[in-house]
């Protein structure tokens, strides 16, 4: 990452968090540098800057976000954001949108994966949201098997489940004005692949530890 | 800068001395408990103490520079509170235009009255008018779930965190005769009395405090504290009459009377919290919790206060 690059996330995670009053709670885990993957809820498109803020920085500088490489390519001010300041992942989705079920999709879906396994190398965390697109907040929909995939891969990984609170109400999806309210980030407890564990169970329990957060 | 008078520099210089007291207690208390609650007891007090530092300088500055300052200061302290508390308040997606109005619109034009000191206008608009329009805005997006529920919380945030507030910085457009040019001084005594007895209940209540009042609501309140506290603070409003248009048994008499909105503040604000299962509203204050914690006296006192001033002292 370029110095400026650097320079420019202090101050937009600095800013994110004032004006958000985002508050990381850390519940089932303790902030450390180590590998990790985080996986949150997605209600805002505010979701994956404000995680990323609430990392200290010491682990921000080596966590980098999962995005949509059409959204963060469309123009240069997103794509030099992206690339220099979030150090971003980016990730075609049309394979994953088509409704067609060919060998194509499969291919597609493979090469994401592959692809977030090679940013990851030997050092660097991942921000994703498994849900694969926003939901209106009122409930966590079902996960979608990218997150099954890495979790094979790479075994030797933890995967924190990461609740966001109250973005929703901040910046709902489908509008654009910010509410001032105070959101916060709640890591959980890490969870792991067990062995021979089903695909399914995997993604509902690796689900279901986001939803336990946010039931108190 | 506003002209500072005798009066205030006497407040002023009051407040620095006993913010000096405090600090040097809490550094002996610091280095001579042993237990690990007592430390903890401690730990939060220094806490406290830092904080009201903090924002014993943030209000003198305010108020050194006039009107304008508090009413500017006051604003923000409405926007923080209204924050905490719409954050804990359960609306839904059919709200979200609503609240922006409230944050962005109500609050500052209620604001802006007290500023141009249109006195009719500044005691109806949220009664009447925000009543009125907080939910014909909700109703336009036809999401009717718990609607008069959400409503109702919408309201009375608004009503406690902006409307009571703002009767603070009233104080700064009422005339009071033969008091030209002192209401800050007024500000400051309203303040001091009510925060004061805020401080002194709790340490009452820390050293003497056995019989709770209202135990399911707020552990700490207890009969001593209550009595001690507000009878202290009571008998600080009596002597500082001087600064005031008021004689020192009617200072004592208006001093009694914010101390008790202030206590009924308190108890309210923890029923909320309690019944949302929070401790506190937030963690912007270092020791004290949210905003909505420490303001929760003014919230009840300031419409009260204000209203006995411009009542009896003004023509």
């Amino acid at each position: 990452m370029t110095m400026s690059g650097r320079a420019a996330a202090v101050v937009i995670s600095s800013l994110c968090r004032i004006v958000s009053g985002a508050r990381a709670q850390w519940i089932g885990c303790r902030p450390l540098t180590a590998q990790r993957i985080y996986y949150a809820n997605h209600s805002s498109h505010l979701d994956f800057i404000l995680l990323w803020s609430a990392l200290p920085q010491e682990i921000r500088c080596v966590t980098r976000p999962v995005a949509a490489r059409d959204y963060w390519e469309a123009t240069a001010w997103r794509r030099r954001l992206a690339v220099n300041v979030f150090n971003a992942v980016l990730i075609d989705r049309k394979f994953v949108r088509t409704t067609s079920v060919g060998s194509n999709r499969r291919k597609g879906i493979m090469k994401s994966i592959d692809d977030m396994g090679d940013a990851m190398a030997d050092s660097h965390s991942l921000i994703l949201f498994p849900e694969g697109t926003r939901g209106d907040g009122s409930r966590i929909g079902s996960f979608k098997g990218g997150l099954y995939e890495l979790a094979r891969r790479r075994g030797d990984v933890d995967l924190i489940p990461v609740f966001l609170e109250n973005l929703n109400r901040i910046l709902p999806k489908g509008e654009f004005l910010l509410l001032p309210l105070i959101c916060s980030v709640n890591f959980g407890t890490p969870i792991r692949l067990q062995n021979g564990e089903k695909k399914a169970a995997f993604l509902e329990r690796a689900r279901k530890a986001i939803v336990v957060m946010g039931a108190n | 800068m506003q002209f500072l008078d005798n009066d205030l520099k006497l407040l002023f210089g009051g407040i620095l001395a006993i913010l000096l007291v405090s600090s040097v207690i809490g550094a002996v208390l610091h280095s001579t408990v042993k237990t690990d609650s007592a430390k903890a007891v401690i730990a939060n007090l220094n806490a406290r103490i830092r904080a009201w530092w903090v924002m014993c300088v943030v209000f003198t500055i305010a108020l050194l520079t006039g009107g304008l300052g508090s009413i500017v200061l006051f604003g923000f302290t409405s926007f923080f509170a209204l924050r905490e508390f719409i954050t804990l308040t359960p609306t839904r997606r059919g709200d979200h235009r609503t609240l922006f109005w409230l944050f962005f619109v109500i609050l500052p034009l209620q604001y802006y009255l007290v500023a141009i000191s249109w006195y009719g206008m500044f005691t109806i608009l949220i009664p009447v008018y925000a009543f009125l329009f907080v939910p014909t805005r909700s109703a336009v997006t036809g999401d009717t779930d718990n609607f008069l529920e959400r409503t109702a919380k919408i309201q009375w945030g608004l009503m406690i965190c902006v409307y009571c507030v703002s009767h603070a910085p009233a104080l700064m457009m009422l005339d009071i005769p033969g008091y030209d040019g002192q209401n800050a001084t007024l500000l400051l005594y309203f303040v001091l009395i009510v925060q004061l007895s805020d401080v002194l209940q709790y340490t009452c209540g820390k050293l003497l405090g056995k019989r709770k009042i209202a135990p399911h609501v707020s552990p700490n309140k207890t009969w001593e504290g209550f009595v001690g506290g507000i009878t202290l603070a009571t008998g600080i409003g009596a002597a500082l009459h001087f600064a005031t248009p008021f004689t020192a048994w009617e200072s004592a008499g208006i001093a009694l009377v914010i101390n008790l909105m202030g206590f009924a503040g308190g108890l309210t604000m923890s029923a909320i919290k309690r019944d949302r299962g929070i401790k506190d509203f937030g963690t912007m204050i270092e020791g004290h919790g949210g905003v909505m914690d420490r303001i929760d006296s003014i919230c009840f006192g300031a419409p009260v206060f204000f209203h006995i001033v411009r009542f009896y002292y003004t023509d």
